[in-house]
């Protein structure tokens, strides 16, 4: 009886392993069949009449979806320019940080505007346009007693959060300060409150919206370190969309466009302690 | 109550969103089981025949489908087979069909092959010794008593496909999901609390649709048993 549990066992087995192969056999063979056509060209979105852009549904105030339904934010105030730029409509394909690059890669989406932080790894798979935004770690601590320098956390307890670029910058860089380190923003943010720490360091973007809502704190270092760039992106190798939108952003840039987009989108959310030029890029840059 | 969370659900549109998530949902689980249970019958049928080689590839096929993660079938059909083949690129919603309905189909294969043969053998000589040939055994005497059998198993059936729904957040799809969060996220800053409520909303309307589907599930299994 044993044994011939066992042999149904084995039998199972290389059946399932069977079907593997069988289903992707095929799929190996047309691995490299189709790498030359461009489906998000230009010329072939202004011929299909929408541009579809990979954006964020849950990320206020970048990309997030009002109460309303419509959606909103910084990098959707640039897909609908975009859109009317190339006089094509905006189709908006809802992704998460995780699934950005599939996305391009499968021409889901012929651009993501997913506030998509330009990385060297990222580089290689996909094709950044210039960049339309910058964020670095900023230092946030209590008005009465501002941290505004780093040599000022020597000795002190300083919050991070798991896996943040702050978290890197901060062991990386000999400060003195001590790490207190925490799994979420909720956490930490708390942890600050309840006088854990003396500061604590993040995104710089993600504090800006936070003092707002905390008036007792200012972010007294804005930027540490070398700034990230945020930039739109296209499939690799789609040179003519990522040659159109490299001319569109500095044609946007000489109009001051995303002195306006911040405006509008980010500085109800910022609070005046920000100026725009804390975020966005210009020309000379 | 001025802060509450419950407030979140009825600002501007987003109740009747959170409705359209759901009627996504709804519409892509029971298309996906309208054509799986049709392929899945068809295909159970053909099992239960003493061909080997036809045997032999329907099990391969059901055995596919059972091991490979539901997760994975989404992302093979939305991710992966627009880019190595030159597959039409078509919506989420409708490759999520495409990927539940061949799910569907395999496990239901398996549910009427199972209840095809454990029909008592009895009942199949009898058909026999009347002279039925074989689309008149299976079209009076098997399917009609194979079907009481499998009812149960594919209500549950049923309901799983409509839990596994919730995936499709995973392939862009709008699905309830999906529009909680985005909700949520919307209204983080003001309300600390929606979270529950909105993730509460959609676990009533889950149990809504979910529900009754169980409770006639209970009742066939009660009237088997007399």
């Amino acid at each position: 009886m044993k044994k011939q549990s066992l042999k149904k066992l084995i039998q199972t087995l290389v059946l399932a392993l069977g079907a593997f192969l069988l289903a992707f056999a095929p799929l190996a063979g047309t691995l490299t069949a189709h790498a030359a056509d461009n489906q998000s060209s230009v010329s072939a979105i202004k011929k299909r009449g929408y541009i579809k852009i990979a954006v964020f549904g849950d990320l206020p105030p970048y990309g997030w979806v009002n109460k309303d339904g419509k959606r909103v934010g910084y990098d959707l105030y640039l897909a609908r320019r975009i859109a009317k730029d190339l006089g094509v409509k905006a189709k908006f394909v809802q992704v998460n940080a995780n699934n950005r690059v599939d996305t391009l890669n499968s021409n889901k989406a012929d651009l993501v505007l997913a506030n998509f932080t330009v990385t060297p790894e990222r580089k290689q798979t996909v094709d950044f346009a210039k960049p339309y935004m910058k964020v670095s770690v900023g230092v946030v601590s209590k008005k009465s007693d501002p941290i505004t320098k780093v040599s000022q956390l020597k000795g002190q307890k300083l919050i991070v959060n798991k896996g943040t670029t702050a978290e890197q910058y901060f062991t990386q860089h000999q400060t003195g300060a001590s790490l207190l380190k925490f799994d979420s923003k909720t956490q930490q943010f708390n942890a600050l409150k309840n006088g854990r720490a003396k500061a604590l360091a993040d995104d710089n973007s993600y504090l800006y919206a936070w003092v707002k809502n905390n008036p007792k704190y200012t972010v007294g270092i804005k930027q540490l370190g070398k700034s990230s760039y945020i930039a739109p992106a296209v499939k690799k190798g789609n040179k003519s969309l990522l040659n159109w939108t490299n001319k569109e952003i500095t044609k946007l840039n000489g109009e001051n466009f995303f002195e306006k987009d911040y405006n509008q989108e980010l500085k109800p959310y910022f609070g005046s302690e920000v100026k725009a030029s804390d975020i966005i890029l210009t020309n000379q840059k | 109550m001025a802060h509450s969370g419950i407030n979140v659900l009825f600002e501007g549109h987003n109740f009747v969103r959170l409705l359209g998530g759901l009627w996504t949902t709804v519409w892509i689980a029971a298309l996906s089981l309208l054509i799986g249970l049709a392929l899945g019958a068809l295909l159970g049928i053909l099992r239960t025949f003493k061909n080997r080689l036809l045997r032999l590839i329907l099990r391969l096929y059901l055995e596919f489908f059972r091991i490979v993660p539901t997760v994975v079938l989404l992302f093979l059909a939305y991710y992966i087979l627009p880019r190595m083949m030159h597959v039409a690129n078509l919506p989420g919603s409708l490759m999520a069909v495409v990927a539940f309905a061949l799910w569907v189909a395999a496990e239901f294969s398996d549910i009427v092959r199972g209840a095809l043969i454990s029909v008592p053998k009895h009942q199949r000589e009898s058909g026999m010794a009347l002279g039925l040939n074989r689309h008149q055994l299976f079209r009076y005497v098997l399917l009609p008593q194979a079907f009481r059998l499998e009812m149960p198993a594919t209500i549950n059936l049923a309901t799983r496909v409509i839990k596994t729904t919730s995936l499709l957040m995973m392939i862009s799809v709008m699905d309830v999901i999906n529009i909680g969060q985005q909700i949520i996220e919307a209204n983080n800053h003001l309300y600390r609390t929606g979270v529950f409520w909105v993730y509460g909303l959609i676990f009533v309307f889950y149990f809504l649709v979910d529900y009754p589907l169980s409770r006639w599930a209970k009742k066939m299994d009660a009237k088997q048993a007399d």
